[in-house]
């Protein structure tokens, strides 16, 4: 047998391999630098990693090419700004996540033993959230350009696994967070298995487990169907189970919840844009021709999770389980951007993403700044006349609330209105009239919130806002600034996806 | 038409002022006040150098553009923002930046005690950069943006001393009356766009060649609306006696120079509209009449000084909306009218806060008199906008009113002698009120309240006083001498015949308009110099006088005609509303929550129930694919 050298392309996996390398880096930190420095040396790497991983997206942001590396990765447009959006969200997350007062002081530590306490006292650091999220970012930045199901799987994995890790790093209420964790790995597993049986059945199907051979299989249409309507139906499950699509969203509030609110932020917003890239990417690319087969039972998918995820938010009394369920419903109006399958659904998508991430990262943000002596305070009832207490950073949240029912002047409301016009425009009228009904439905708790903030008197019960950590106060601002940006003047940021966005095949 | 990329400063000087004041707080106490002047000097200053630029170019490359960036660009849907500096608009951004710079320095020492004084001058800054773009928009929907801006800062600065909840009050009705009007201008802007395609004055004129009568009166009946509730014109113009609750500076800049006289613009800048639907344009011309006669009439039976002057706006207003409904003949004469009276209107209200200022902020006229010895400077600059107001010659307002009338008696047929005998009706009206403030004011014998101390306003108060006063005597000559305003803004309007049936010789016209403020003066002199005046106002005065005094019932025409049955239609609509409409919500909220509740339940907790649901779900997706390939 011969064996022939890779050939690789650095360049265009250069923001990958870097996000990698100061993974490792992170790793050997920990293992060997003195705990007093560990801190500041893993913020520094991971903060470099990642600007640097965006430094080197910029320089190849004009380059595209269908075999980056031997036909698995494929580097085009529409994965520039996957990775980029990526990339900015994860930047962001860092400033919340190097709050380190969310973090449990030891997390090998049983919740309640003498170990903990001593882990306390002496105020220890969990500085292992770094290389953590590095690997996470690493793998959400491999899986929107996979080109092959191996890759993608690999990414999928790479992606979840720190992920799981880190939903059970909380501080406080650590039973929650180490239940949520499990719970989370546990179901993750369930769905890969799924998304390898969907594998398997492709490549039964179409002999190939590149997404251009699939997608040749289908044209020529000489596989058996069977094989690919089960590959398209077990694949999806593992994709949709990502990004909390429904009847496979139930792990989504209770890890939302669970997790330490810095890492929710950094899932709802990164897991999302990366989950989304690679969807679009197979349906796309791979499945496109087959449209005949699945988009109605996708749409189905839609319909029921904007209306679920719009519904049962409003029922909800804490705060993050509330911002779990609206990342429900935008999964579903997400969704209604791979079912146009045209190139304005494709970029109306990928700002979607952008816009949403942003102002996630800012909501999650907020919510780690209202307190009381135990840590957040989650429930709604005590946010109750915010707005009075403090009333600009009540405003920022409210802010954010209105993006996400995408009220005019914000980010959410281009978001919306061009996702939801490309869904009409490729025929989908359904999608439009559910779209637009549960994000009036959806529209009701964000306002519910507000009222709540400003029209009602202040609880007396030790709720306060602290004073934000100034990465913090960075992150918040940055992602107001970006969602008025994009809501008053979204034309600069429109033209570039639209020039940019497209996926080789 | 020629571009350039320096038209934006004018705009942006200011603006950043007023952001800069607003960002920096109480850092910019201390220099806040004089970093806006400047600015706006310097902003004074660069429209000096367009103007300079625009005389060094031949008549028909003087009018200059500037894209600034696309600001909508939605399909065939473009807009873009930009700027467009003409013959019309330098005149309008000279007295903008030169008015708004001699106010500034004005308040620099009126509003010394206040110790906000440094938000008071951001939104200075602010409602001059707000003016500029309205009057340098090149299109509808930029001049809205203006629009609406002048409207904010009309609105801050009126309810600047907001710790007086009578003067909030005044600013909320400002702001509401004010609503009217700008729903007009948006509707107007609808229309056209709708209708003609085109939201750009260039675009909207092409179109307005080929567009229907009916859509053109309706544009323009829409514009006239917008117009009337900026410039307080009838029926809209309650609002503006209220707004004088700002400090004084601000109704100088804004309730006489200024942002009242928007109006005045926005009907000149859309006289390819008006000229084309004849109807709208008589209404401009009715409202007009209607507007001078009515300011005229409030103002006789004023005792504030500055209410007074308010209503004397309202009428000279009235007089250049009357101007602008004449068509070509007029427009000219109704921005040479809006640029007197800018001068002398501005420099009066100013005269009345030097007054104020020297009479522990006294307003009411009776109690005032014999400050002629004691504020010689303020008198005499006074005096002089009184002259020009009245229309005396050789002051400014006598060209210009002049122009007005001549050109209202010119309109023809028995209109144009309706219209002629409004104008100098109103005229002898102005002389007579104008004359009673004066009286009032300066030359009647001292009717102070105790411990007053009438004493002349430090320089920096006078001096903007003096400035202004030198433009209205010069003014008006300087426009007339050989036509020139009216030659220069030819290009704006085309070129009109000029050589029209005169219905009665100039000298004529002059003679009849002298003769009326004559006897305007001379009922004055005669009631009010010569004869006692109380301290208080009498109160066994005849029905007219009672009437006029409640700004001839515009209260009790909008709370029976507006307010009343709008408060029943709002309490009808609410009951609907709690029954109909909230019923409907109610339903549809309880149903939510409620299936919200019993999705929740859903939500077990349990992984092995996820797990399950996990499976369901593929296996339902699984069923669904295949039930819809068969």
């Amino acid at each position: 047998m011969e064996f022939t050298s890779p050939v690789l392309n650095y360049a265009q996996l250069a923001p990958m391999l870097i996000v990698f390398g100061g993974a490792l880096i992170g790793v050997l930190i920990e293992a060997f630098a003195p705990r007093a420095s560990r801190f500041s040396s893993q913020l520094f790497i991971t903060i470099f990693s990642l600007v640097a991983s965006f430094a080197a997206l910029v320089n190849v942001r004009n380059q595209s090419s269908a075999d980056a590396a031997m036909g698995s990765v494929a580097f085009d447009g529409a994965g520039v700004l996957l990775q980029g959006a990526i990339l900015i969200i994860a930047i962001l997350s860092t400033f919340l996540i190097a709050d380190q007062e969310n973090f449990t002081a030891l997390a090998a530590a049983i919740p309640g033993s003498q170990e903990e306490r001593t882990a306390l006292q002496t105020d220890l650091r969990v500085t292992e959230v770094f290389p953590l999220t590095l690997f996470a970012v690493a793998g959400m930045l491999l899986f929107p350009v996979s080109s092959d199901l191996i890759t993608l799987f690999v990414a999928l994995e790479v992606l979840s696994l720190p992920l799981y890790l880190m939903a059970g790093l909380a501080r406080r209420r650590r039973l929650l967070s180490q239940e949520s964790a499990l719970k989370y790995f546990l179901l993750g597993a369930f769905s890969s298995a799924f998304f390898l049986l969907g594998i398997a059945y492709l490549y039964g199907y179409s002999g190939s487990i590149t997404l251009v051979g699939i997608q040749q299989s289908v044209v020529g249409g000489a596989g058996n169907d069977v094989f690919l309507l089960l590959g398209i139906a077990f694949i999806s499950v593992g994709l949709l189970f990502k990004v909390g699509a429904v009847p496979f969203h139930a792990w989504t509030p209770d890890v939302y919840q669970g997790a330490p609110t810095a890492v929710t932020g950094f899932m709802a917003a990164a897991t999302k844009v990366a989950a989304f890239g690679a969807i679009l990417r197979i349906f796309y690319v791979s499945f496109a021709n087959a449209e005949w087969s699945w988009k109605p039972a996708m749409v189905v998918i839609a319909v029921i999770t904007m209306i679920f995820g719009s519904v049962v938010a409003i029922t909800q009394r804490d705060v993050k389980r509330m911002l779990a369920y609206s990342s429900i419903a935008h999964a579903g109006f997400l969704l209604s951007g791979v079912i146009a399958l045209s190139k304005s659904g494709l970029d109306a998508s990928i700002f979607y993403l952008f816009a949403y991430g942003i102002a996630t990262i800012g909501a999650f943000g907020i919510v780690t700044l209202v307190r009381d002596s135990s840590g957040e305070v989650g429930d709604l009832n005590r946010w109750s006349g915010l707005g009075k207490r403090s009333p600009i950073l009540a405003s920022t949240f409210a802010f954010f609330l209105l993006a996400f029912a995408g009220i005019p002047l914000t980010s959410g409301f281009v978001g919306k209105f061009s996702i939801f016009s490309a869904a009409y425009e490729s025929g989908s009228t359904s999608i439009l009239l559910v779209g637009v009904l549960s994000s009036a439905i959806a529209a009701f708790f964000y306002i519910r919130v507000i009222v709540l903030m400003f029209f009602k008197d202040p609880v007396e019960d030790g709720t306060s806002v602290v004073i934000p950590s100034a990465l913090t106060t960075v992150t918040i601002s940055v992602s107001a600034v970006v969602t008025l940006i994009l809501g008053v003047y979204p034309a600069p940021l429109i033209d570039f996806i639209t020039n940019t966005a497209l996926f080789i095949r | 038409m020629t571009t350039s990329t320096s038209l934006v400063y004018l705009i942006a000087l200011p603006l950043a002022g007023a952001v800069i004041l607003l960002l920096a707080g109480r850092r910019a106490d201390k220099w806040g006040h004089l970093l806006a002047t400047a600015l706006s000097a310097s902003s004074f200053g660069a429209g000096l150098y367009q103007l300079s630029q625009m005389l060094s170019r031949p008549t028909e490359e003087r009018a200059v553009t500037q894209k600034l960036f696309t600001w909508i660009s939605v399909g065939s849907f473009n807009i873009d923002a930009g700027i467009l500096l003409d013959q019309l608009s330098i005149c309008f951004v000279l007295l903008i930046t030169g008015v708004g710079t001699l106010i500034h320095i004005y308040s620099i020492s009126y509003m010394s005690h206040d110790e906000n004084r440094r938000r008071f001058f951001a939104y200075l800054n602010l409602f001059i950069a707000s003016m500029l773009l309205l009057v340098l928009g090149d299109s509808y929907l930029n001049l809205y943006v203006g629009w609406e801006g002048v409207g904010l800062a009309s609105y801050l600065l009126i309810g600047f001393w907001n710790q007086k909840p009578a003067y909030a009050t005044a600013s909320k009705k400002a702001f509401v009356m004010n609503r009217i009007g700008d729903m007009g201008l948006s509707f107007a802007i609808m229309i056209a766009f709708a209708t003609l395609g085109s939201v750009s004055f260039s675009g909207v004129e092409e179109a307005s060649h080929t567009a229907s009568q009916a859509t053109l009166t309706a544009i323009g009946i829409m514009l006239l609306i917008a117009a009337a509730g900026k410039s307080a014109q009838f029926p809209l113009q309650a609002w503006l006696g209220d707004a004088m609750a700002g400090p004084t500076p601000v109704s100088a800049l804004i309730h006489a120079a200024t942002m009242v006289t928007a109006g005045v613009y926005l009907i000149v800048r859309s006289h390819f509209i008006f000229d084309a639907a004849p109807t709208a344009q008589l209404l401009v011309v009715i409202v007009g009449a209607v507007t001078l006669t009515f300011g005229a009439i409030v103002g006789t039976a004023k005792d504030d000084i500055k209410k007074a002057l308010a209503a004397s706006t309202m009428s000279q207003i009235g007089y250049m909306i009357l101007a602008a409904g004449l068509g070509p003949a007029g427009y000219a004469f109704a921005i040479m009218h809006l640029l007197t009276h800018g001068f002398f209107k501005a420099g009066m209200f100013l005269g009345a806060g030097s007054v104020m200022h020297g009479m522990n902020d006294q307003v009411n006229m009776r109690r005032y008199g014999a400050l002629r010895k004691f504020m010689p400077i303020t008198f005499v600059t006074f005096g002089l906008g009184y002259l020009a107001i009245i229309g005396v010659p050789p002051f400014a307002g006598f060209y210009s009113k002049d122009a007005i009338i001549e050109t209202a008696f010119n309109a023809g047929g028995i209109k144009g002698i309706l219209l002629g005998s409004t104008a100098l009706l109103g005229a002898a009206i102005t002389a007579f009120y104008m004359t009673r403030v004066m009286i009032l004011t300066f030359t009647s014998p001292e009717r102070w309240e105790k411990d007053q101390h009438p004493h002349e306003s430090p320089w920096l108060m006078w001096l903007p006083m003096v400035i202004l006063a030198i433009g209205s005597v010069s003014t008006g000559y300087l426009f007339t001498r050989g036509d020139s305003l009216v030659h220069w803004l030819s290009p704006v309007f085309g070129e009109h015949e000029a050589h029209e049936e005169h219905f009665l010789p100039v000298i004529v016209v002059s003679g009849l308009a002298l003769t009326a403020v004559l006897i305007g003066v001379s009922i004055a002199l005669v009631k009010y110099q010569f004869s006692d005046v109380d301290a208080e106002a009498p109160q066994d005065v005849s029905i007219f006088t009672r009437i006029a005094r409640k700004d001839l019932l515009q209260d009790t025409f909008n709370e029976s005609v507006f307010m009343r049955p709008g408060q029943a239609l709002t309490r009808i609509l609410v009951k609907t509303d709690d029954k109909v409409i909230d019923g409907t919500v109610r339903l549809v909220g309880t149903t939510a929550i409620g299936t919200g509740s019993a999705l929740r339940k859903s939500q077990t907790g349990f992984a092995r129930s996820y797990a399950a649901l996990i499976l369901i779900g593929a296996v339902a997706l699984i069923a669904g694919i295949w039930v819809v390939t068969q």
